[in-house]
């Protein structure tokens, strides 16, 4: 771990100016992700700005009756809210479907969405990897990538973005508030907070330096049914090798309205349009849903280990969409 | 300074605990309390200074150049190390086969040349006054290297291949036995699979470390190790110093799983550092250099052989192991031999084979030969079961063999086939899906496995010393390690009987080389020995407590006869007169009085096929459409021998059951085919069964005591639980599904392309 300085933040505009004010300086919310990174060296802030106190814990209703969740609200505690069980259950799902208990109780709404990738050559200061060192090459191509994406990846860069809460927050319409240095607050589609790795995977999202997450906004829930589907290899503390977040209104037999995101399977949480266009209007049945998985998939490239996950995903798809719709 | 460790029962344990009792661990207070002091956390004289090794990231080749000025400039940095002013050291020297005690004792240079041999082997040790500095330090070394091709592919199409001298533990290379092709083809029944298993890593919870201390010549070392004795001869060898000027101090061990058996880089660099700058020096390894630095079991191809008649009576049974081994030491995991006592059949043969990779050595990883091997010998069987239409049980009843088919002596016990009925019963068998793919609930596959155990059974030579003094307390004390599988409590169980007093009148002292030798824990000889070696202790004392009271002219038991001795309730009686040990011993010896005892093999050693066994059986849900399996329950039923301590007994097997399930379904460490180096080297990507992994667990007995390995009647089980475990895991699997992985772990990406998409 290289040496920094670490200050504590008093307020929100504080916190971002003076991020804004070190070209090395970085949010540390809940650390679960940014200390384990900084102690092999991959992230090396000089300073840290210690966002964890200011006052983002709560979680308020909205005039629109969406949600407002303060960026430092914990994981648990969001999966707990009674609001979000009865009113959001994917999002409830997707949270305690992710990490443990106790990284739960830690990890923050913000710190969550920008958890970094767990490709285990970018968390390895001796391999090549573009992330992280940019132009050196990337050595899950043709490496250990089982793991890896089949969706939005390049040339450069194959890595996942691993959290779960965010796929959820993706499939409902989330919007991500900030707070720049100078003040200002601006919204953001939860879909255009993190970005395709293109030629750049370096660049993770679309934030200003020293731009900070001040809360995440629900709208009101969605029609229908909601659910948060995670593949994985062992019975939970594992990330996702493919997870669904869908929500589908069925009216006499027809899909009125449905929402899909994948996660596991890009290098952001993965809304798909293909999917969603494929169901809209279609009869609830089989023949719908494989057209969906179909259609979400039709751009899938999986080179070497991870090449399985196309069809993992379509089956996933399916088989949610299916459990959705029990009754058609 | 710690360097006493003792441990005692509290006053207010059972005080009737005796052999065979679920004992609590009298540990256990320690080590719920945080006053239990590991390795890395030993307080001792001066403030140590903190190490911390940077490793190579190349597999294979030379270090160029080392800048470590950088380094040395940094914050608290005190030393920095590297092979140009690291103290001589002698030569690693030619390749030493697992087979030779020199692979125990052996040099270890680190730090002794430019070459590099593994990826991450220690280039440099950097000292800080903190570790943070220390490690900080560290990265800032700037390092060239001239990297050669290397050779990481452990099933290589054109792998050079060649024949070990001997296997780990010392077993022959191959067996041969009739004629095995010629019964194999003409068999009317053929089974012939072969088997991947992949690299596997021990990842006990408490990682490799060590604190040396030197004065003047003499070194204390605080270190995790599960044989005290290695360490020291290892460290002699390495260091060019006397054994019995090292002493080793281990009293609390956080697992080892056989990857605390020698000495590791660590202690080497902690001692090397303390003794340049004459100062304390405490290093560890990181969970990620634990992959490359601290052992793992082999990568193998395995192929079974199986000719059988139409009855299912076993004509010829073959298996051949290809392993990886490193090219600069042997390890040659006996993965064929318990095919060699497993089942009868005339035919047979057995092979052992290696190819080299440049990685660090194999070690011995809970159950070398058994884990892995079982996993293809026993699904094998399985294969072979569904293809004659048998019972799985019912054939390897019918295969059960009247003598060690191999070295034709009789068992010393054998109650596989007890094991295998209790188990059906107990889990309910007979109500297995009998079509593989056949049984649905919601959207599980639902299927049942099981499995036969089988793990040899050891003596490791050794002493103890057990002590009473004038108030009737009882010192018990050995180099013995307890490693968390409850040695402590055995030992102070075994001497509490034998002496006839209290379980809270028993102290045991473990873990210090300054104590009577042991073989210490490895092998699942652990407890069967150094109980030995106690139990013979208190008879010897108990000899020289008696012959004292009857003789001695202030023993109010002065005259009765001292054959008649008979210890119990704290008192000793000699024909009709009691008295109590405590008054005794004040008057008869108020310094006390000591005897020691040891353990040493004895004849039936050979003339008889010591193992113990057991019966897996596992029930798995199997996810329709994304292959996902996971354990519903599990059922182990040993044979082993007296159990001495049915509670710490059942929760090492519960763990080694835990371990196979972890083999069957998910543990890998994969190893880079560019890079040689292990990739996913943390515990978030090295997968261990957590606990929604293992939600029913379940262990029985077979009542059996074997007088043949030692005077306990009992046998080693700390590894048996994983013998076999991780293939009845797979038959389930098998038995959900209908797919047959031969490749380990049976992850989801392996079973559902033959699932159809439901
Ligand atoms: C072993 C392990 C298993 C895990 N398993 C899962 C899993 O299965 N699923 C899953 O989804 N996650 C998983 N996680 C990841 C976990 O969810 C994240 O580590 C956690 O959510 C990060 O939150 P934090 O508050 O600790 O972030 P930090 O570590 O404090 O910060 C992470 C990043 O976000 C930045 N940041 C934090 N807050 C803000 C803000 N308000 N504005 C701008 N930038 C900010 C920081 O600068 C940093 O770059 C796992 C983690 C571990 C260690
Ligand atoms: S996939 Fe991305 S993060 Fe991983 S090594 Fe390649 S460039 Fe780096």
């Amino acid at each position: 771990m290289r040496p920094f300085t670490y200050e504590r933040a008093t307020g929100l505009r504080e916190a971002a100016a003076a991020v804004a004010a070190r070209p090395d300086a970085k949010f540390i919310a809940g650390g679960t992700n940014l200390l384990d990174l900084m102690k092999l060296e991959i992230e090396r802030p000089t300073h840290l700005v210690d966002i964890s106190r200011l006052p983002l814990r709560r979680i308020e209703e909205t005039s629109d009756g969406g949600l407002h969740i303060g960026a430092q609200v914990p994981n648990s505690d969001l999966a707990a809210d009674a609001r979000v069980r009865t009113r959001y259950p994917l999002l409830s799902q997707a949270l305690l479907s992710g990490a443990s208990a106790q990284l739960r109780n830690k990890a923050s709404t913000a710190g969550n969405l920008l958890q970094r990738t767990r490709c285990p050559y970018f968390q390895d200061a001796g391999m090549p990897c573009n992330k992280r060192v940019p132009g050196s090459g990337c050595a899950a191509r043709g490496g250990y990538n089982r793991a890896h994406a089949i969706l939005g990846a390049s040339e450069a860069c194959i890595a996942v973005h691993p959290s779960d809460m965010a796929v959820a927050m993706t499939a409902l319409d989330a919007r991500v508030e900030t707070i720049l240095p100078d003040g200002r607050a601006r919204t953001l589609p939860i879909g255009e907070l993190h970005r395709l790795p293109g030629d750049t995977p370096h660049l993770e999202n679309n934030l200003a330096a020293g731009e900070m997450i001040t809360a995440v906004t629900l709208p009101p829930p969605p029609p229908g049914r909601q659910l948060y589907r995670k593949i994985r290899d062992r019975a939970s503390y594992a990330f996702a090798l493919v997870s669904v977040a869908a929500v589908v209104e069925v009216a006499s037999g027809r899909i009125r309205n449905a929402r899909i995101a994948m996660g596991g399977v890009a290098p952001k949480p993965w809304r798909s349009a293909e999917a969603e266009g494929a169901l809209a209007d279609r009869a609830a049945g089989d023949r719908s849903y494989a057209a969906a998985a179909d259609a979400a998939l039709s751009d899938a490239r999986g080179d070497g280990h991870v090449a399985f996950k196309i069809e993992l995903a379509k089956r996933a798809l399916r088989r949610s969409l299916a459990d959705l719709t029990p009754d058609r | 300074m710690t360097s006493d460790p003792i441990v005692q029962a509290t006053a207010g344990a059972a005080p009737g605990a005796r052999i065979g009792q679920p004992v609590d661990r009298i540990d256990g207070i320690l080590k719920v309390t945080g006053r239990a002091t590991y390795g890395y956390e030993h307080r001792i004289g001066r403030a140590p200074a903190h190490g911390c090794i940077l490793g190579a990231s190349i597999a294979r080749g030379r270090i160029l150049e080392i800048d470590v000025r950088e380094a040395e400039r940094a914050p608290g940095v005190i030393l920095v190390m590297t092979h140009r002013n690291a103290p001589d050291q002698p030569e690693f020297g030619a390749a030493v086969t697992a087979t030779v005690p020199e692979v125990f004792t052996r040099a270890r240079p680190v730090l002794a040349s430019e070459r590099v041999r593994y990826h991450d082997e220690p280039v440099a040790l950097v000292v800080a006054e903190s570790f943070e500095e220390a490690r900080h330090a560290a990265r800032l070394i700037r390092l060239r290297y001239e990297t050669e091709p290397g050779a990481f592919d452990p099933v290589a199409p054109d792998a050079e291949i060649y024949r070990p001298g001997r296997t780990n533990a010392g077993f022959p290379t191959d067996s041969e036995h009739g004629d095995f092709e010629g019964a194999f083809s003409v068999a009317p029944v053929q089974i012939d699979a072969s088997y991947r298993t992949p690299f596997e890593s021990h990842n006990p919870m408490e990682p490799h470390a060590a604190i040396a201390e030197w004065e003047g010549d003499r070194l204390t070392v605080h270190t995790a190790t599960q044989t005290v004795a290695n360490i020291q001869a290892g460290l002699a060898s390495t260091l060019r110093v006397p054994p019995e000027n090292i002493r080793i101090v281990s009293p609390f061990i956080g697992g080892g799983f056989g990857a605390k058996l020698i000495l590791h880089p660590e202690t080497i660099c902690a001692a090397l550092a303390a003794r340049v700058l004459n100062r304390p020096v405490k290093v560890a390894l990181t969970r990620q250099q634990m992959f490359a630095n601290a052992g793992h079991r082999p990568a193998m191809r395995q192929r079974v052989r199986l000719g059988a008649d139409r009855d299912g009576r076993l004509t010829a049974i073959g298996h051949e192991v290809l392993a990886s081994t490193a090219r600069f030491e042997e390890f040659a995991e006996q993965s064929a031999v318990p095919t060699r006592a497993l089942y009868a059949a005339p035919n047979r043969r057995t092979t052992h084979r290696l190819i080299r990779l440049d990685t660090n050595r194999g070690e011995w990883m809970r159950a070398p030969g058994e884990a892995s091997g079982l996993l293809a010998l026993e699904c094998a069987i399985d294969e072979l079961a569904e293809r004659l239409g048998l019972d799985p049980i019912a054939l390897r009843i019918r295969n059960e063999p009247e003598r060690d088919p191999e070295l034709g002596v009789p068992f010393s016990s054998r109650n596989l086939v007890a094991c295998m009925r209790v188990g059906a019963e107990r889990f309910g068998w007979r109500d297995r899906p009998l079509r593989p793919g056949s049984r649905r609930e919601g959207r599980w596959l639902i299927g049942y496995g099981m499995a036969a155990a089988i793990r040899g059974n050891y003596l490791g030579p050794g002493s103890a010393r057990v002590a009473i003094d004038a108030a009737g307390q009882v010192t018990v004390q050995a180099d013995m390690t307890d490693i968390g599988t409850g040695t402590y409590t055995i030992l102070a169980q075994v001497a509490a009987e034998r002496l006839g007093v209290p379980l809270d009148a028993i102290r045991v002292m473990l873990g210090d080389s300054r104590l009577p030798r042991t073989a210490g824990s490895g092998g699942s000889w652990g407890a069967t020995s150094s109980a030995t070696a106690v139990h013979n202790a208190c008879l010897a004392l108990r000899q020289r407590i008696a012959t004292a009271a009857a003789s001695h002219a202030a023993s109010p038991l002065r005259g009765s006869n001292a054959i008649e001795a008979h210890f119990a309730d704290g008192a000793l009686r000699l024909g009709a007169r009691s008295e109590s040990l405590e008054r005794l011993l004040a008057r008869i010896a108020p310094e006390g009085l000591a005897a020691e005892g040891s353990a040493v093999r004895g004849e039936t050693y050979r003339t008889y096929s010591q193992h113990a066994f057991g019966a897996h059986f596992a029930e798995v849900a199997v996810d329709i459409d994304s292959g996902e399996a996971r354990l519903r329950r599990m059922l182990g039923v040993f044979a082993a021998g007296r159990i001495l301590n049915p509670k710490t007994a059942r929760s090492q097997l519960i763990g080694g059951m835990v371990w196979g399930v972890g083999a069957a379904l998910m543990e890998e460490t994969v190893l880079d085919r560019r890079h040689g180096h292990f990739v996913n080297h943390d515990l978030a990507e090295y997968h261990v069964p957590v606990h929604a992994d293992i939600p029913d667990v379940d262990v029985m007995f077979v009542p059996e005591e074997d007088d043949k390995g030692n005077p306990l009647g009992a046998k080693g089980i700390g590894e048996l639980g994983n013998c076999g475990a991780g293939a009845a895991v797979a038959n389930a699997v098998y038995n959900a599904t209908g797919v047959r992985v031969r490749d380990f772990p049976i992850t989801l990406d392996k079973i559902f392309p033959g699932l159809a998409a439901g």
